[in-house]
C-alpha cells in the first residue's frame, strides 16, 4: 500500500515536474519568438516621437498606448525585448566562455594556475553579483558595451567552478588515462575527451545565468546605468512608464510582466536542463 | 633473461599525498619485459599492481626510479618528445565501460590514435580503422558506433584495437578480463594471444586471477604493499614458491586446493596501510615464519630484505625463503 502511495506521488511529482519544464520551454520560445517576429509584423518605429498623441491609453493605433515622448509603447516593447535579450544572451556567452575556459583548464592542468584562478574567482564570488554589476556599471559609466561587461563579469566565477568540479573529476576517468597513453597533445584530450563529458552541467547553469542576466539588464537600465535612452530596452521602459503609472498602467505592467516571464522561462528551463543531464543544478 | 629486456624500469617510486600523509604505492621496484614475453603481475588489491603499469607508461609521476623501453631511457622524456614516445607501449584497461569516451564514435577513437603519431592520415585512416576492427574480430562497419551501443567484450575490443592503433611492442594489460564474464574474458585472452603471435606483442599482465596468469605468463612478479617479494618463471612459482606471501597466495586461490587445506594457509589480518609501512620486511606482521612465530627473528623486523636471486633466475625478497611450502600437490 504504502508502496503503490508513494510510487504514485512520485509520478505525480514527476508530471507537475515535466509540466513546469514544458512551460519553461514554452515561455522562452514564446518570449524570443515575439521579439524576433514581433517588429516585423508590428513595423511602427520605437524611436519616432509623436507630440500630439502623447502619454495616450491603448487604442487601435497604439495597442499599448504611447509614451510621454508620443512613441509606440508596442513597437518599443518589442524592439526593447531584442535589445534586453540580446544583452543577456552575449553577455552570459562571454561569462560561459571565459568561465568554463578557465574552469576547464584549472581541474585539468592543477598546480599553481589552477590555485590562481580559483583565488580570483573565490574573490569575485566574495562580491553578490548584483552589486557587483552595479559597481562595475557605475565605474564604467552607462552604454551597452559597459553593460555587458557589469553582466557578465559576475556571472564568471559560477561557470568557472561548475567547469573546475567537471574538469577534474572527468580528468580522472580511464578514457582519459587512454587519451593521454595514446600520445594525444594535451589541448585536444581536453576539448576531445574532457570538455564534451563535461559541458552538460554548464548548459543548465548557462540557463539560469541567463534568467539572472535579463534582470540585471533590465535593473541597470532601470536605474539608469543600463541602456541609455531613447533606444528602448525593458528596464528603461518600465522606468518612463512608471511615473504615469495611474495614466497609463498597461506601459508598466507589459514590460514589467515581459521581464518576469523571462526570468522564470530560463530558470523553469534550467530545471528542465537539470533533469535532462541528470544534475541537480537549479535548486 | 638472456635477450636484451624490451622493456627495464628500475628503482620505481611512486608516491601520492593523501591529505597530509605520504603513500608509498611504489617503493622502489625493478621490473623487466622481454620482446614478446607476458609477464604477470600478481597480489592483494592495493599492492601497486595498477600503479606499476601506469608508472612504466609514465602516466602517473615519478618519485625516482627510470624506465627504458627499447633501451632508450624514457624516464626524464617531457611533452611532446614525451608523446612520442609513448607510441611504443599502450594499456589496456580493467573496465571497458569506462576506458572509452561515451561522447565519441569507437571508430574515431581508434582514429585519433592512429593519427596520433603521424603515421596515416586522410582516408588512410579510415582504411586503418577497419583493419583494426577485423584484427580484434568486430565488423568494420561498427566504427560510427558510440560505445553505448556494445557489450563489455566488444568495448574491450574496441580499447585493444585503440591501443594498437598506435603500433605498440609492449602493452600493460591492466585486469583486462577481471570485468567481464569468465567466457567472454576467456575470449580477450585468446585474442591477446593470437595478437602476439601476429604482432610480436609484449605484456605486462595484471591480474588476480591466478589460474590465467599461470596460463598465459612466461614470468610472473609477485606484488606486495609497493615492493615485489618474488619473482621467477610462471612453471617455478607455482610448482615452487619461495616466499611464504607467494604460497599463501596460492594456496588461497579458489579451486586450486580442498577447503580444509585453504584453510591452513589463511594469513592473519590484513595487509597494513602503505601509508606507514612496517619497517624491515614488510610482511613480518602476518608471515607464519617471521618474528611473531619465532622470536629469534628480529632481523625481519629491522633489516629490509633485497630481492635475491636463489639460482637460475628465482628472485625472491625473504630473509627465510623456501620455509612454507605449498601443499603437497597429491591432495589437489
Amino acid at each position: 500500500m504504502t508502496v503503490a502511495v508513494s510510487s504514485r506521488t512520485l509520478a505525480l511529482r514527476r508530471l507537475r515536474r515535466n509540466r513546469l519544464s514544458f512551460l519553461g520551454v514554452l515561455l522562452v520560445v514564446g518570449i524570443v519568438a515575439v521579439v524576433v517576429v514581433g517588429p516585423l509584423l508590428w513595423r511602427v518605429d520605437p524611436l519616432a516621437t509623436d507630440l500630439v498623441h502623447r502619454l495616450e491609453g491603448p487604442t487601435a493605433a497604439h495597442p499599448l498606448g504611447t509614451d510621454v515622448q508620443g512613441r509606440d509603447l508596442l513597437a518599443r516593447v518589442l524592439y526593447g525585448g531584442r535589445v534586453t535579450l540580446l544583452i543577456s544572451v552575449v553577455s552570459v556567452m562571454i561569462a560561459l566562455t571565459v568561465g568554463s575556459g578557465l574552469g576547464l583548464v584549472s581541474g585539468f592542468v592543477r598546480g599553481w594556475f589552477d590555485v590562481l584562478v580559483m583565488r580570483i574567482v573565490d574573490i569575485l564570488l566574495a562580491f553578490p553579483p548584483l552589486l557587483l554589476a552595479l559597481v562595475i556599471a557605475a565605474a564604467r559609466g552607462p552604454g551597452v558595451g559597459n553593460t555587458i561587461l557589469a553582466v557578465s563579469v559576475p556571472a564568471i566565477p559560477r561557470f568557472a567552478r561548475l567547469m573546475r568540479s567537471q574538469s577534474l573529476a572527468i580528468t580522472e576517468r580511464e578514457y582519459v588515462l587512454a587519451a593521454r597513453a595514446i600520445g594525444l597533445s594535451p589541448s585536444r584530450v581536453l576539448f576531445r575527451h574532457v570538455l564534451p563529458n563535461g559541458i552538460g552541467p554548464v548548459t543548465v547553469q548557462a540557463s539560469i545565468a541567463l534568467g539572472i542576466a535579463v534582470l540585471e539588464v533590465a535593473g541597470l537600465g532601470f536605474i539608469g546605468l543600463g541602456v541609455q535612452p531613447p533606444a528602448p530596452e525593458w528596464g528603461a521602459i518600465l522606468v518612463d512608464s512608471r511615473t504615469y503609472l495611474l495614466q497609463n498602467p498597461v506601459a508598466v505592467l507589459v514590460p514589467g510582466a515581459a521581464i518576469s516571464l523571462s526570468i522564470l522561462g530560463f530558470n523553469l528551463l534550467g530545471d528542465a536542463l537539470g533533469d535532462l543531464f541528470d544534475v541537480g543544478g537549479g535548486r | 633473461m638472456t635477450a636484451a629486456p624490451l622493456l627495464k624500469a628500475e628503482d620505481l617510486r611512486v608516491v601520492f599525498r593523501v591529505d597530509d600523509h605520504e603513500v608509498r604505492a611504489l617503493d622502489g621496484v625493478d621490473i623487466d619485459v622481454a620482446p614478446a614475453e607476458i609477464h604477470g603481475v600478481v597480489g592483494e588489491s592495493g599492492c601497486g599492481k595498477t600503479t606499476l603499469g601506469r608508472a612504466l607508461l609514465r602516466l602517473v609521476p615519478l618519485r625516482s626510479g627510470t624506465v627504458a623501453i627499447g633501451g632508450v631511457d624514457i624516464t626524464a622524456l617531457r611533452g611532446r618528445s614525451l608523446r612520442r614516445a609513448r607510441a611504443q607501449m599502450q594499456m589496456i584497461f580493467q573496465s571497458p565501460w569506462s576506458s572509452l569516451n561515451p561522447r565519441m564514435p569507437v571508430g574515431r577513437a581508434i582514429g585519433e590514435a592512429a593519427r596520433a603519431h603521424g603515421r596515416s592520415r586522410g582516408r588512410d585512416v579510415e582504411v586503418e580503422v577497419a583493419e583494426l576492427l577485423e584484427l580484434v574480430g568486430l565488423d568494420a562497419d561498427v566504427a560510427a558506433r558510440y560505445p553505448d551501443a556494445f557489450s563489455g567484450g566488444q568495448r574491450q575490443r574496441i580499447a585493444i584495437a585503440r591501443a594498437l592503433a598506435v603500433r605498440p611492442r609492449f602493452i600493460v594489460a591492466d585486469e583486462a578480463i577481471a570485468s567481464l564474464d569468465v567466457s567472454v574474458g576467456e575470449q580477450i585472452v585468446e585474442l591477446l594471444l593470437e595478437l602476439r603471435e601476429r604482432l610480436g606483442l609484449a605484456y605486462l599482465f595484471i591480474s588476480h586471477d591466478l589460474s590465467a596468469v599461470e596460463r598465459l605468463s612466461e614470468r610472473v612478479t609477485v606484488m606486495y604493499l609497493g615492493t615485489v617479494v618474488e619473482r621467477t618463471s610462471t612453471e617455478t612459482l607455482f610448482r615452487d614458491p619461495a616466499h611464504p606471501y607467494t604460497v599463501a597466495l596460492l594456496a588461497a586461490a579458489p579451486g586450486r586446493y580442498p577447503r580444509e587445506v585453504r584453510r591452513r594457509y589463511v594469513l592473519e589480518g590484513d595487509p597494513p596501510s602503505p601509508i606507514d609501512p612496517p619497517p624491515g620486511c614488510r610482511f613480518w606482521p602476518r608471515c607464519p615464519v617471521g618474528p611473531l612465530h619465532d622470536p629469534t627473528r628480529s632481523v625481519c623486523r629491522s633489516v629490509t630484505p633485497e630481492l635475491v636471486d636463489l639460482g637460475g633466475g628465482h628472485h625472491v625478497a625473504c630473509h627465510f625463503p623456501r620455509e612454507v611450502r605449498l601443499p603437497d600437490p597429491a591432495v589437489r
